[in-house]
């Protein structure tokens, strides 16, 4: 008997896969049937794939049955269906990342992390909705329209991998590829009520991400337990020979089963996180999370992270300066826009102009500012050095913890249109995802409740270098003995 | 800190983007915000600090010098506004 859509995680459709008690065509049909009803008020897709999709499900169960034939290992996502995130390269799918002046470009080579899962037997669903070049906590910021939060049609999903969020929490996919520079996997994860993982820099290879920040990029996952994100993202993991900061250190067994112990681990709550400002109900909800965790048996110290209000202005001039040297690529020569061909300087000055939308404009000038001449050291060098203490920071709180606890952001969804054109305002809501890109270190976002509008709160847990192991541990003991993440919107 | 109009049509052209004089105007009042936010690093003595470009230790290394494939000029074409000859056409450069 076939089950409702809801009970297909990634757990229980690999499960059944693997019993043959579905295919991956009834499956993937069972998806595309829900985006086809919902999607018209989500928008989670810049592109859906629909027709792909149903063939490579095809293909996933002609090529089960051979290897079951033969007595073969099947590969482990055999026949999943999964959405990617539209800054992530497949190729011959249109990959926009949310931009005008990639609205034609089909690359011509697939992401690395992409490629591992496609080796592992996924099925793709489609390229989800992001903010233009990832820029953005909100996908206002895309030039495909707005994606619309599953819990509440007239608030944000959260950005920029807000298309991902959205697609997970109204099970559209059972998991979804994201983005995380400054927050991108997490906030979103947070304002949909779903699960996410930002793995620590250099863990998962960017090589075929489209690239924003490049000492801050990294690819995640999102999907609605912290057991599936695990299960998707282990397989992602790795040393990338074409990626230069990709570093080589094995990636772990997966630890999450039904039953871990955190009996003994110590979680660090920084007190520079929960500030005047924040939505009371985010506090009351982190910290019943956190008092949860220590009736498990973990330890709860208070710590400080001393420089977490430079983050902000740290990352706004780090990231800029990274994004406006990596968008001159796009210039209408080798791929993308070309407004003229009129004479060459036209032509880079007017692809440029008319390609790129309001956010990424900005981010550009204020990174090209920052990067030129007699400002360089005032802002782009005096940023370089914040950022090594707020590392520090991270360094000397993980001497003493296995994980730090805090609020994903300082408040849950908002509104559609709520900041307007007011870019600091938007700036304000990644107050407490930043720190972890700027220290490299990773962070996994899940749901530890509800306001009193019924919009999803999220907690995160930061940790040290290479250790998501520790994350998934500690959020998936907290996932079986609490249902908040097993909450559906009704659409 | 306020920046001027002509900075803004300084930075506009060393960023190659073409802007309307209402998107100059814009931006004028927004980097200026922005800057004022950011100003606030400069509290902070960091003449002692070092700079972080990167987050984790760099590992030099190099791969092994055999000879592979690589994207094929019709693929690295696909993409081209305009080709010819195998190769992607610009304007003139040089008038």
């Amino acid at each position: 008997m076939m089950k409702s859509l809801a009970e297909f995680d990634v757990k229980t459709s690999l499960s059944l896969l693997s019993k043959g008690e579905v295919s991956s065509k009834e499956l993937t049909g069972t998806f595309l049937a829900q985006i086809s009803s919902h999607e018209s008020d989500i928008h989670a897709f810049i592109t859906a794939t629909p027709d792909i999709a149903v063939e490579m499900a095809e293909a996933a169960d002609k090529k089960r049955a051979e290897l079951k034939k033969d007595g073969k290992a099947i590969p482990p996502l055999l026949g999943l269906p999964i959405a990617i995130k539209d800054v992530l390269c497949v190729d011959g799918i249109r990959a926009t990342c949310g931009s005008k002046i990639l609205e034609n470009f089909k690359p011509p080579f697939t992401e690395t992390a992409v490629q591992k899962l496609l080796d592992a037997g996924i099925v793709v669903l489609g390229k989800t909705n992001t903010d233009e070049y990832a820029m953005g906590s909100s996908t206002e910021n895309s030039a495909y329209g707005v994606t619309h939060n599953p819990w509440n049609l007239d608030c944000v999903p959260g950005g920029s991998s807000g298309g991902s969020a959205a697609a997970v929490a109204a099970m559209f996919a059972p998991a979804a590829l994201g983005t995380d520079t400054g927050g991108s996997v997490r906030q979103p994860a947070s304002f949909c009520g779903v699960t996410g993982i930002k793995p620590t820099y250099g863990r998962v290879s960017r090589y075929g991400l489209i690239a924003y920040g490049s000492s801050l990029d990294t690819v995640g996952v999102i999907a609605r337990t912290a057991e599936d994100v695990e299960t998707i993202y282990h397989l992602m993991a790795g040393f990338d020979e074409r990626d230069a900061t990709s570093l080589d250190i094995p990636v772990p067994n997966q630890i999450c089963s039904d039953a871990v112990s955190i009996k003994g681990l110590r979680i660090g709550v920084p007190k520079e996180y929960f500030i005047e400002g924040i939505q009371p109900e985010v506090e009351d909800k982190v910290r019943t999370a956190i008092a949860v965790f220590e009736s498990m048996g973990a330890e709860i110290k208070e710590i400080s992270l001393p420089h977490t209000e430079y983050a902000l202005p740290v990352y706004y001039l780090i990231a800029p300066a990274e994004a406006s040297a990596n968008l001159a690529r796009y210039d209408g020569v080798r791929f993308g826009l070309r407004a003229t061909d009129d004479n060459v300087m036209r032509m880079f000055k007017e692809s440029r102009g008319a390609g790129f939308g309001p956010e990424v404009k900005r981010r550009i000038m204020l990174g090209t500012y920052a990067l030129s001449v007699g400002y360089y050291d005032a802002y782009y060098g005096q940023a370089q050095k914040v950022r090594t203490l707020i590392k520090a920071d991270f360094e000397k709180a993980f001497a003493s913890v296995d994980a730090i606890a805090a609020p994903v952001a300082p408040t849950t969804a908002f509104k559609i249109g709520e900041h307007g054109d007011d870019p600091l305002a938007m700036y304000l809501e990644d107050v407490f995802t930043l720190p972890a890109n700027l220290a490299g270190v990773p962070g996994l976002a899940f749901s530890a409740g509800f306001d009193s509008e019924e919009l999803p709160i999220g907690m995160q847990l930061m940790g040290k270098h290479f250790d998501e192991e520790t994350l998934f541990k500690l959020a998936h003991a907290y996932q079986q003995v609490t249902d908040w993440h097993k909450q559906l919107p009704d659409l | 800190m306020s920046i001027t109009l002509e900075e803004v049509e300084h930075i506009a052209l060393l960023a190659r983007l073409e802007l309307s004089e209402e998107e100059k105007k814009r931006y004028q009042q927004q980097l200026s915000d922005i800057l004022d936010h950011v100003a606030k690093l400069q509290q902070l003595d960091t003449e002692m600090i070092a700079l972080a470009s990167v987050v984790l230790p760099p590992r030099a290394r190099l791969r092994k010098d055999e000879p592979k494939a690589g994207l094929s000029t019709g693929r690295a074409l696909e993409n081209a506004p305009d080709i010819e000859a195998d190769q992607f056409k610009v304007p003139p450069v040089l008038e």
